[in-house]
């Protein structure tokens, strides 16, 4: 989890300039970082492409609009790093 | 072009789904009000409108292969540069590959050329959503078809 979790921290300092050490596992992407959803656009491509992977955003977004699921399980980077490693995991199965 | 209406395609001369890419040609209008602001004198091609074609050209590459289910809205443009000037009367040819497919958005590389000399170019990224209302899926069909591309062209490109 770690090498991911500094992947995408380094990938959001970049995309958003935002000081890389303000950046912890327990921040939220949107509540604590303040990333609007353009740049997580901005983000998330990035991300598919470091991982090879397509972060499923959309399903995501109607999950927690539904209230099937919180922006904490998608949104704290140790989630999002977690859900990654998943993604990555199921591609290589 | 159609300035006036913000229809910045004439034509679609390519689509290759399977390649990802699509290759469209819109003339610049030889006279048009949008020169006589952009500048007084000295008629040229805006800059914004030379994206806004490589934006639409990018649009129809994905409309195409979301088979009409899905519509893009422009997000962002990156790495955007005007080359060279573009005048009235020029012929444009507009070319754009889809570079990702993400979840609700495509990131694509645009440019556009004019007797084969590449005049200017961007990155391109669309978000893409459902169709907001019933009304605009209708006119973007209409649209299509104005360009030559239909539902059954797309399922056959």
């Amino acid at each position: 989890m770690s090498s991911t979790f500094e992947t995408i921290a380094n990938i959001i300092a970049e995309t958003c300039d935002i000081p890389r050490d303000s950046i912890t596992p327990e921040s939220h992407a949107i509540n604590d970082l303040g990333i609007d959803s353009l740049d997580f656009l901005d983000i998330a491509f990035a991300i598919d492409k470091a991982f090879g992977i397509k972060l499923p955003l959309e399903q995501w977004t109607q999950e927690v609009s539904d209230g099937k699921a919180t922006t904490d399980q998608y949104f704290v980077l140790k989630n999002l790093a977690a859900r990654i490693d998943e993604l990555v995991a199921a591609k290589g199965a | 072009m159609r300035l006036e209406y913000f229809q910045l395609i004439d034509r679609i001369v390519d689509l290759d789904l399977a390649e990802r890419r699509i290759s469209c040609e819109a003339t610049v209008p030889s006279a048009s009000t949008v020169f006589e602001g952009h500048f007084p004198g000295f008629p040229l091609m805006p800059g914004v409108l030379l994206i806004e074609a490589m934006a639409q050209t990018s649009g129809w590459l994905i409309t195409a292969m979301n088979r009409f289910e899905r519509m893009p809205f422009l997000a962002s443009v990156k790495e955007a540069k005007m080359r060279t000037f573009v005048l009235p009367g020029y012929v444009l040819n507009i070319e754009s590959k889809l570079v990702h497919e993400g979840s609700g958005y495509a990131v694509l590389d645009a440019k556009v050329k004019n007797n084969g000399k590449q005049v200017c170019d961007a990155t391109i990224t669309l978000r893409v959503m459902e169709f907001p209302n019933k009304e605009l899926a209708g006119e973007m069909l209409k649209l299509a078809a104005r360009v030559g591309l239909t539902p059954e062209a797309a399922l056959n490109a």
